[in-house]
């Protein structure tokens, strides 16, 4: 124990170089680090607060139970009905929208079940099951994952029994996309890692822009009464900071390739 | 065919232009995998060595799950070990989750069966040679331990670079412990996964052959420095 101590402080000293700025562990899902936003944000926020964000990059799911055990500081997510839960649970103080993005259907360019034409996210899903075409599920309980389920529902397909062609993956939004890929089947995403995905083959964007596929994210600070160790002033001090005008200026005009991914939408 | 052509390229780009972010990811892999080395060889070399000088009731039990464990998946260390260092944990105090340090009481524990299972293996075999002349010697127990160890120390460091090579190639107990953090905990095999799931392969793979480059190079490092595999009989 004692050497693993000694190399915690060498690799610590190593690690922080001289400066020493405040640091506070923020988990994010995988769709916020996938879109690129937070490599503008978080170089600006290390300027403006002199506060060094680590995050820790994972599902919804897991950044909940991450936040309930204590384990970081604060959560930045996208699933309403469970963020509610979280805060009723009293894990964290409150809930503050920062912004949101969209999600969007994503198939291979010949579109055998002809979704591009659908006038609604739930018709889409509802021509899906009808053609029995391949469809890969992040199946993990994740922010997205919980979005399918609910548009599932809301087109009367129960998922769970149809045939092979409902695939759930069970993999972070990455892995899902490379398993679609190779598959050539169907998949929901939100637009950031799609844009930013490297390995589309022969997949495209087919529906988007029915408003109940919009997706808010939001910011909750891991409530210090549960856990005395957490660091609640910097995590105030970044909950400020991501309502600013500031913020709002560099989340609003951040594109990738000329399209804008998310909108902010915090209230002051 | 094309991606592995591209890896292939970024690799030598990545190595020629020494780039800032992946040397420190190099380092930490090397800080991290070379200490859970040390430390797994500390627990497991002796280990291997009592086992294989002692006869007790369950020593075979003993045994078999030391072999079983070999198989441990690093996923069920992984999580096994942030259970223990979560802030609700019983060590939370400790504020050891996503620090170097938790990879590698994560490492420690995936390959210290290993190593004493082969060091196991191989003083046993030394054992049955050298049993008559350190029973006349009237050697002691602790003496017979370290005279097998040091003359098994070539096989011996067999046992630590097949606990190097598991420990440097492991992802799913470091991922979930470390938390593959920029510029705090991210490592060469949690890069190659972030990369995958962003779909860059070339920029993975070309990651990838850096790690093999490195492994190679560390076990080239120590073969020269125990001045192994130079003649017939060493």
């Amino acid at each position: 124990m004692m050497l693993i101590r000694a190399w915690a402080v060498v690799s610590l000293l190593a690690l922080a170089g001289v400066a020493h700025a405040d640091e506070m562990r923020l988990a994010v899902t995988t769709s916020f680090d996938n879109s690129g936003l937070a490599a503008v944000l978080l170089p600006r926020i290390k300027a403006d607060l002199d506060l060094d964000i680590q995050m820790i990059v994972v599902g919804t799911g897991q950044a909940l139970r991450l936040g309930e055990a204590g384990d970081v500081d604060a959560i930045l997510v996208h699933s309403r009905a469970a963020e509610d839960a979280f805060v009723a649970a009293g894990h964290a103080t409150h809930r503050r929208e920062i912004m949101y993005n969209d999600f969007v259907l994503i198939g291979p360019g010949h579109d055998p079940a002809g979704i591009a034409r659908a006038g609604s996210a739930a018709q889409a899903f509802g021509l899906l099951a009808q053609a029995r075409a391949p469809f890969v599920s992040r199946g993990d309980d994740s922010g997205t994952h919980n979005k399918e389920l609910a548009l599932w529902q809301k087109a009367g397909v129960d998922p769970g029994a149809q045939g092979a062609w409902y695939r759930a993956a069970g993999a972070s939004m990455g892995a899902t996309l490379n398993t679609a890929s190779g598959m050539n089947a169907y998949v929901m995403a939100d637009r950031a890692s799609w844009l930013n995905f490297g390995n589309k083959g022969d997949l495209r964007l087919l529906f988007s822009g029915d408003p109940v596929l919009f997706n808010q994210y939001a910011y909750l600070p891991v409530n210090p009464a549960r856990h005395t160790h957490v660091k609640a002033a910097l995590a105030a001090k970044l909950e400020g900071w991501l309502v600013s005008d500031m913020a709002a200026g560099l989340i609003n005009a951040y594109k990738v390739n000329g399209e804008q991914l998310f909108t902010f939408n915090a209230r002051p | 065919m094309d991606e592995i052509l591209h890896g292939t390229y970024e690799a030598a780009r990545l190595i020629v232009t020494l780039d800032r972010d992946l040397l420190e990811i190099i380092v930490l892999s090397l800080k991290v995998t070379l200490t859970a080395v040390a430390i797994a060889s500390l627990i497991g070399l002796p280990m291997g060595a009592w086992l294989a000088v002692n006869r007790f009731r369950f020593r075979r039990i003993v045994i078999a799950v030391l072999n079983a464990l070999m198989g441990l998946p690093p996923v069920v260390v992984g999580l096994f070990v942030y259970m223990m260092l979560s802030r609700s944990g019983p060590f939370g105090a400790m504020g050891l989750l996503f620090t170097p340090s938790a990879m590698i009481i994560a490492q420690v524990l995936i390959i210290t069966p290993l190593i004493a299972s082969i060091s196991h293996q191989t003083i046993r075999d030394l054992w049955a040679q050298y049993h008559d002349l350190l029973i006349s010697l009237n050697a002691t127990r602790g003496q017979r331990i370290m005279s097998l160890l040091w003359d098994g120390r070539r096989a011996l460091l067999t046992a630590m670079l097949a606990g190097f090579g598991r420990a440097v190639g492991e992802v799913g107990a470091i991922m979930i412990v470390g938390g593959n953090i920029e510029h705090a905990t991210r490592v060469l095999t949690t890069a190659i996964a972030l990369e995958t799931g962003r779909g860059n392969f070339a920029f993975a793979m070309g990651l990838g052959m850096v790690l093999i480059a490195i492994a190679v190079l560390v076990n080239l490092a120590i073969h020269g420095l125990g001045r192994t595999e130079r003649s017939s009989v060493w």
